[in-house]
This record gives structure tokens, C-alpha cells and sequence, in this order.
């Protein structure tokens, strides 16, 4: 093959914007880390940009002594624990029986969930559900009505669907049943779907908002998305606020940099973790999808 | 006969089970999503708290009173003008992005800082609009934000980037890309991985060089994904997120920022105008499932497999 010089030329370009790429997604974390990290004289004379100016780390320590904080984000990482195991039953049970050629009325069941997927009856209508069931304000608000997405449904029923049929056949054989097979045979070889998708769930539980935003009007159990939209927009009573706008004058822009940087710092901590596995989830439902 | 019940019940007997596990699920689907359906009824009655969707008195105008109000109401119009034009600049400007970012990366060499790249840009998908919009907020901030700070350093004036209609619409749209570019780029990333590198060789000895490449072998080889990722954004030309929309407005940009799922939460579950929203809300899921029908047989005309 001919590499001429233009192309070699082309090459760095391209390396080059991509490296801008880079820096676009970096920089606003980077300067919200620097802010919550400067005094507040710097901020308010516009003197921070990428590295904290007047260093120190009095937003944190009062971020920390706050309990409303500290409870906020202990009880979003439990809502959040709870879940993700919760939707993975869920998906789980939902997924596996629907691999079954053999499955009676598999193709109806498929329809009357699938059809769930374009059709949504809207908020109103959910909302006045989960006022007759009596949920609004219980904890479980937060928990049973998205514990099951159908996009999810599908990256894992597409996965098990690839497991050789020899496998269940032969497990067959030795007289074991569905579920024995499911938890011998099939979960086993599912790590990194069953990875990928708790990520999913657990991210999107985590970065969760509008469902508390209707659902949950008791205080104890806002999770930290709630909690955080109410400080930075300067709310204190959210009901109020949602006619009034945002009026009264908050907090600095240091502890609203720093409550930011609260929320995102566990994400960012589990993600490169988790990073290797999304990408195999991402295919088998672009493919199925 | 007797046969065939012979064989019912050693099918029973054998897959039960799998039956026993989806009744949860199933049991799920009918009490949060089918059943939500039939108060889809409220758009055509006078909402009333003491009794059931069934027994409201219907509305008048044949039960279409609180359409006919919907297009009456200003508010409604305005939100309705804003959801399609952030949604076609979304599709506009937000569509394209991830391919490009894409038939770059593709055209990467480096193959670790590739990786370090793509890393990099799957990363602002995980974080909440919420997050975003107070990383944004003090980002974009007049006076004291990084943007405007570098902007009156190279003697420009400030930008108003969240405080003025034209320039929110903006900041909205590229706010979109800046989240979401890498993570939907993974899509076509994938898509060209299934195209033959012979192709690619065979181009060579022709004498193609790179741009002719990237638009005889590898676009042609991500139409289809292009097409069915298409079809579903048109499908959603009417839909309308929430979180972003909601955490990036204010008091200055409302008769921008204000689109359908906004109003709904505003009058509906806020302003209690229950049978006004839900007819709202019914208008919208229709639309979409129309557009999606649309779209979708429009590609199977040009084709292609279209999504069902």
C-alpha cells in the first residue's frame, strides 16, 4: 500500500481533533472540581477556571457536616443497591422463559410486551395510578414502577438466545428442569450481560430525577438527583417552587459546585470499572433492537 | 383427543415453570402499563377526584372539549412549537454528530488513544441531566463562568449562553451532543466493524484515498444502522424528555424551554388540570406512534428492514 506524506499529515489531524474531543468532555468536570475547591471571593470575581484558586475545602466540609446530604446519598446508594436487584430478577425471569421456542403463547406474551415499548399511556395517567395504589410518597414509588425496561428485556433475551440449545438440551437430559438449568447453566455464562445491564439499571436509579420529582413529596426519601436540583435551582419548597421559579438567593457557587461534584464522583468512580462490559450490552441490542 | 391431552400435560409438566416465572412480569406489564391505558379516558371526561375513570361524566364536544381547549391554550401551542424545534435541531445537529465522531475514530491510527478517546466520550452519558445542568450553570455563567471568562480574555463580550432565548436553544442542542455524541457513536462503531476490509483494500488499488474511502466503503456500510437509527428519532419528532429540558430552564427562557412534558407536569400533576394533560399527553403518544409507522414503511420502501 502507498502512504504518502498527506496521508501521515491526515493522521495527526485527525488524532488532533480527536484529542479536542477529549478535552470538551473533561474540561466542565475539571472546572466544577476546581470551583468547589476555591474560596468564594475568587469565584465571585471570576478568577476560576481549571485550577482551584484560594485552595480549600470548607464547601466538602460542609457538604459533609450537613446530614440531609450524607443521609441523601446513603439512601440513594441503597434505593440504588435495591434496585438493580430488583430490575435483574425482573429481567431475568422476564428474559429466560421467552427463549423458549417451545413456549405456548410466547409470541402473545412478546406482543402485549413489546407494544409497551412505542405506546406509553403518558404522566398524567401513571401518575393517577400510583395514586390509587396508594404509592405516592412510599418509599417503593421509587422502586416497583421502572423496575423492569423492556429495552433491557431485549439486550438479555437476545444474549440468552445465543447460549447453544446443546447446553439446555443436554442439562434436559439429566433431568433438570428450566429454572435448574437457568441457574446452573445459563446465569453462569451470562457475567458480562448481567454486568452490563446492572450498570444500566443502577445508573439510571442513581441519576433518577423526574420519578421523585412526582412521585415523592416526603423529604426523607428524596434522592440525591431531587435533592441536588432543589440546591442548585435554589429551592427549598419544591412545591412552591414549581409555580414560583427560582427566587430567593441560595448558596454560593462553591457548595453547589461542591454537592455537584457529590453526586458525580461515585459515578465517575465505578465507571472505568464497569466500562469494559457496556460495550458488548450496547451491540446485542443495537443488533436486536 | 386423548392424546393431545396426554401431550398438554407432559408439555405442562415439563415448562410450568417458565410459566410460574413470567407471571411476575406479566403481572407487571398489566398493572404499570396497561392499566394506566384505560384512564387514558380522563382526556375524554370531566375529571373528577371522588370517582372512577369509568363513571366521570364525558366532556362536552362529543368528549373532545379538552383537545379543542389544548389548542386553544397558548401555553400548549408554544410547548408544542418547542418540542419540534428542539427535536428537529436535535435530529439536525444531534444526529450527525455520532457518526462523525464515529467514521473519526475509525480513521484513528493510535490504537490506545483511540481507546483513551472513546472512554473519554461514552463518559458525560452517565451523568444526570441534573448534574449537567449545575455543572452547566456555573460553566456558562455570566460573569464567572469558564466560558465568558475566556471569551472577555480574547476581548470578547459575554455570552447570556442560558439567559436568552437564541443562545439557550443553542447551548440546549449542543448540551445534547456533548452528552450523548460518544454514546451513540458505540452504535456505528459497531456497524463498522462488520464491513469487510477487502473493500477497503480493493478501494486502495483503485487509487482512493481517505475521503473517498469514508464515502464509498464505509458510509454505504453503516446505511442501514443510519436508517433504523433514523426512524426511531423521527418516531420521536413529538416525544419530549424531560430531565433536560427541566433542569436547563429558567424564568428568562420559558417561551423556549416549555415543551410537552413540561406542560404536563406543570398543569397536570402541579396545576391538577388532569383531563386537559391527558389529552395532552394521548395526542402525543398517538402522533409518535404514527410517525413511527411512517418512518418505518418509508424505509421499507427505500429498502431497507426497517425496525419491525
Amino acid at each position: 500500500m502507498i502512504k504518502s506524506k498527506s496521508t501521515k499529515l491526515g493522521d495527526w489531524i485527525i488524532a488532533f481533533i480527536c484529542f479536542l474531543v477529549i478535552l470538551v468532555c473533561l474540561l466542565p468536570l475539571v472546572n466544577i472540581a476546581a470551583r468547589s475547591l476555591s474560596a468564594s471571593e475568587a469565584l465571585i470575581k471570576g478568577e476560576v477556571t481549571l485550577w482551584p484558586k484560594g485552595f480549600n475545602i470548607s464547601a466538602y466540609k460542609l457538604v459533609f457536616n450537613d446530614s440531609k446530604y450524607v443521609w441523601s446519598l446513603g439512601w440513594t446508594a441503597i434505593l440504588t443497591f435495591i434496585c438493580t436487584v430488583v430490575s435483574m430478577v425482573m429481567t431475568t425471569i422476564c428474559a429466560y422463559p421467552l427463549t423458549y421456542d417451545k413456549l405456548k403463547g410466547r409470541k402473545a406474551i412478546n406482543t402485549l410486551i413489546i407494544f409497551t415499548m412505542y405506546f406509553n399511556a403518558g404522566a398524567i395517567p401513571n401518575y393517577l395510578l400510583m395514586k390509587d395504589l396508594d404509592l405516592i410518597n412510599k418509599p417503593l414509588v421509587l422502586i416497583i414502577p421502572s423496575c423492569l425496561s423492556v429495552f433491557n428485556m431485549i439486550i438479555m433475551r437476545s444474549f440468552l438466545y445465543g447460549i447453544p440449545d446443546s447446553l439446555r438440551e443436554s442439562a434436559e437430559i439429566d433431568g433438570a428442569g428450566p429454572i435448574r438449568t437457568l441457574v446452573s447453566i445459563y446465569l453462569p455464562l451470562s457475567t458480562s450481560v448481567i454486568a452490563t445491564l446492572s450498570l444500566f439499571y443502577a445508573v439510571g436509579r442513581w441519576n433518577g430525577f423526574s420519578d421523585a420529582l412526582i412521585y415523592m413529596g416526603n423529604r426523607k426519601y428524596y434522592p440525591i438527583q431531587l435533592l441536588l436540583y432543589n440546591i442548585i435551582n435554589n429551592i427549598n419548597n419544591i412545591e412552591v417552587s414549581a409555580q414560583e421559579g427560582f427566587a430567593n438567593p441560595g448558596l454560593s457557587d462553591g457548595i453547589k459546585a461542591a454537592t455537584v461534584m457529590f453526586a458525580t464522583v461515585p459515578i465517575l468512580l465505578v465507571y472505568p470499572w464497569l466500562q469494559r462490559y457496556f460495550i458488548t450490552g450496547v451491540t446485542i441490542g443495537a443488533v436486536k433492537g | 383427543m386423548s392424546g393431545n391431552t396426554q401431550k398438554l400435560k407432559n408439555y405442562l409438566k415439563r415448562y410450568w415453570t417458565l410459566y410460574l416465572l413470567l407471571v411476575v412480569p406479566i403481572v407487571y406489564f398489566l398493572v404499570f402499563r396497561y392499566i394506566p391505558m384505560t384512564y387514558i379516558q380522563i382526556a375524554f371526561k370531566k375529571y373528577s377526584i371522588v370517582q372512577s375513570p369509568w363513571e366521570m361524566p364525558w366532556a362536552g364536544n362529543h368528549g373532545f372539549e379538552y383537545f379543542i381547549k389544548a389548542f386553544a391554550n397558548r401555553d400548549f401551542i408554544f410547548a408544542l412549537r418547542n418540542t419540534i424545534l428542539l427535536n428537529l435541531l436535535d435530529l439536525v445537529i444531534g444526529f450527525p454528530a455520532p457518526i462523525i465522531l464515529a467514521l473519526l475514530l475509525n480513521e484513528l491510527t493510535f490504537a490506545k488513544f483511540k481507546r483513551v478517546t472513546q472512554t473519554v466520550a461514552y463518559m458525560p452519558h452517565f451523568l444526570s441531566w441534573i448534574i449537567i445542568s449545575g455543572m452547566a450553570l456555573q460553566l456558562f455563567a455570566p460573569s464567572t463562568g469558564l466560558l465568558n471568562i475566556m471569551l472577555n480574555h480574547m476581548g470578547v463580550e459575554s455570552i447570556p449562553f442560558l439567559n436568552d432565548p437564541k443562545h439557550w436553544v443553542a447551548t440546549y442542542i449542543l448540551l445534547g451532543v456533548w452528552q450523548s455524541v460518544g454514546w451513540n457513536s458505540i452504535i456505528y462503531l459497531a456497524a463498522l466493524t462488520g464491513i469487510n476490509p477487502e473493500l477497503y483494500e480493493a478501494a486502495s488499488i483503485d487509487g482512493a484515498g481517505r475521503f473517498k474511502k469514508m464515502w464509498h466503503v464505509t458510509l454505504p456500510g453503516l446505511r442501514s444502522t443510519i436508517i433504523v437509527l433514523l426512524i426511531m428519532n423521527l418516531g420521536r419528532i413529538l416525544g419530549s424528555e424531560f430531565d433536560r429540558p427541566y433542569a436547563l430552564r429558567n424564568a428568562l427562557v420559558d417561551n423556549v424551554s416549555n415543551v410537552i412534558s413540561t406542560f404536563v407536569y406543570t398543569n397536570g400533576i402541579r396545576g391538577l388540570q388532569f383531563s386537559l394533560t391527558t389529552a395532552v399527553g394521548l395526542f402525543q403518544s398517538v402522533v409518535c406512534v404514527i410517525f413511527l409507522i411512517g418512518a418505518n414503511s418509508l424505509a421499507k420502501k427505500f429498502g431497507e428492514r426497517g425496525i419491525w
